[in-house]
């Protein structure tokens, strides 16, 4: 009954809109609610990647700290999107640091159960590519834009 | 490509004897705005008239150093004054943000193709401004709210680098607490105990509630990030026709004589500097230009 109801939450969050019943049945073996408080963190900078989250409420900062600048927010992320796409590639690390905002429930995924899947279906693997693949993309032109500056007084 | 002036929209003032010849006008008020942002209000010594279209320029001079285009960024039905909001980065700028209360300056304009607020009507409206390009947006939503019920959606959707370079901030606080308006306002990184949200503007698109087949967007800032902007519109359903965006060249005589503002077939200080989209797409691909 608890899986049943995992897999309509998985199948509902808009990252597995339209995902074939196969596969939601074959992720949600990996998958587990979870919440955090505003101010706790979902993962730290340098940890292995070991899990991904699908945010279903509350909002998420992924921050990197800079000796002497403090911490740095690069980005906020919210309902329906998701946390997390170092799981996908080695080395498998966290790159920064994700912390709740404000109270978050999400999904949290078992990224070497689900990197399991993949390698035994891949079907399976190439589907989650497909999902993964614009959200790099997506945050990879974010990211020049950033580095850019083009707010700058060059503007 | 050959391109017609558009004549359907507001065309520039330049009932004045010398468009070239400045008018002498008076700061009666300078206002920080950001880190090296100010606001100056101005006042023209002769009634030489203080009606314009929002998007429209003047040409700001101070005498001995030169000469600048700066967008008006005040509310086009306020009588009397002008609002210019300058960010010092040359020579001009820097002495026109420096200008005390009670200084002159020099004034010519308004000019150019302003904001099609007549094509807006009956229509949802995006606006997506970047940095500094809030500023010729501002008296598009000073007429926006004023004329609310002539509009469908309003969505403001603002960029800008951090917390600190928000422009307009209290007038954007007091407009976000209006129930008929939707603003969101994100910066490209934060320090400190900022609760906002934190990412390119260009990510509030998707998530904008407004009819991509019935809306007018409206799009001003680096020009990288309006191609950006214009991009993720296009991608959320918004035909390239209903798109305009104000474009930024070295404007110097303002009335299409000079050539130093020339975007291939147009000038940008006679021509717009308000374009709709699909009649620049193509120019905005040339690097050389």
């Amino acid at each position: 009954m608890q899986i049943e109801g995992l897999e309509r939450i998985v199948r509902e969050h808009p990252f597995f809109a339209g995902l074939k019943d196969e596969f939601s049945t074959l992720i949600c073996g990996c998958a587990k609610n979870v919440r955090f408080e505003a101010g706790q963190y979902l993962f730290h900078e340098g940890e292995a990647a070991d899990q991904f989250f699908l945010i279903r409420h509350g909002r998420v900062a992924l921050e990197i700290a800079s000796p002497g600048r403090g911490t740095m927010t690069f980005e906020t992320l919210r309902e329906g999107e998701i946390v997390g796409v170092s799981w996908l590639i080695p080395p498998y690390r966290w790159t920064y640091d994700a912390k709740a905002l404000e109270l978050t429930r999400a999904i949290a995924m078992d990224a070497a159960c689900l990197r399991q899947k993949c390698e035994a279906d891949h079907d399976l693997g190439y589907e989650m590519m497909k999902r993964f693949m614009p959200v790099l993309i997506e945050r990879l032109q974010a990211t020049r834009m950033q580095i850019l500056d083009v707010y700058g007084a060059h503007d | 490509m050959s391109m017609a002036p558009m004549t359907d929209l507001m065309t520039a003032d330049t009932s004045a004897a010398d468009p070239m010849l400045p008018a002498l006008a008076r700061v009666r008020r300078r206002r920080r705005d950001g880190p090296d942002v100010w606001t100056l209000e101005l006042e023209p010594e002769a009634p030489c008239g203080t009606d314009f279209a929002p998007g429209q320029f003047n040409m700001l001079t101070m005498f001995g150093i030169g000469e600048a285009a700066v967008s008006l960024s005040g509310d086009p039905a306020a009588p009397g004054r002008l609002v210019h909001t300058v960010r010092s980065v040359g020579p001009v700028s820097k002495a026109l943000t420096r200008c005390a209360p009670g200084a002159m300056i020099g004034l010519r304009g308004p000019f150019g193709i302003g904001w099609p607020m007549a094509e807006a009507v009956g229509r949802d409206v995006v606006v997506v401004a970047g940095g500094l390009g809030l500023a010729p947006l501002r008296p598009v939503l000073y007429r926006l709210l004023a004329e609310r019920d002539r509009y469908g959606e309003i969505v403001v959707l603002y960029g800008t680098r951090s917390p600190g370079d928000i422009l307009f901030r209290r007038e954007l606080e007091a407009w976000r607490r209006r129930l008929d308006i939707d603003i969101e306002v994100t910066v490209d990184h934060a320090i400190g105990d900022w609760r906002g949200e934190v990412g390119v503007v260009t990510r509030l698109i998707p998530r904008a509630a407004f009819d991509p087949l019935h809306a007018i967007a409206l799009v001003c800032g680096p020009e990288v990030m309006m191609r950006f902007a214009i991009a993720a519109l296009r991608d959320a359903g918004v035909a390239a026709e209903a798109i305009y965006l104000s474009m930024e060249r070295n404007m110097k005589c303002a009335v299409g004589f000079c050539g130093h503002c020339q975007f291939g077939p147009v000038f940008v200080c006679r021509d717009g500097p308000v374009f709709r989209y699909d009649r620049v797409a193509s120019l905005l691909r040339l690097k050389e230009i």
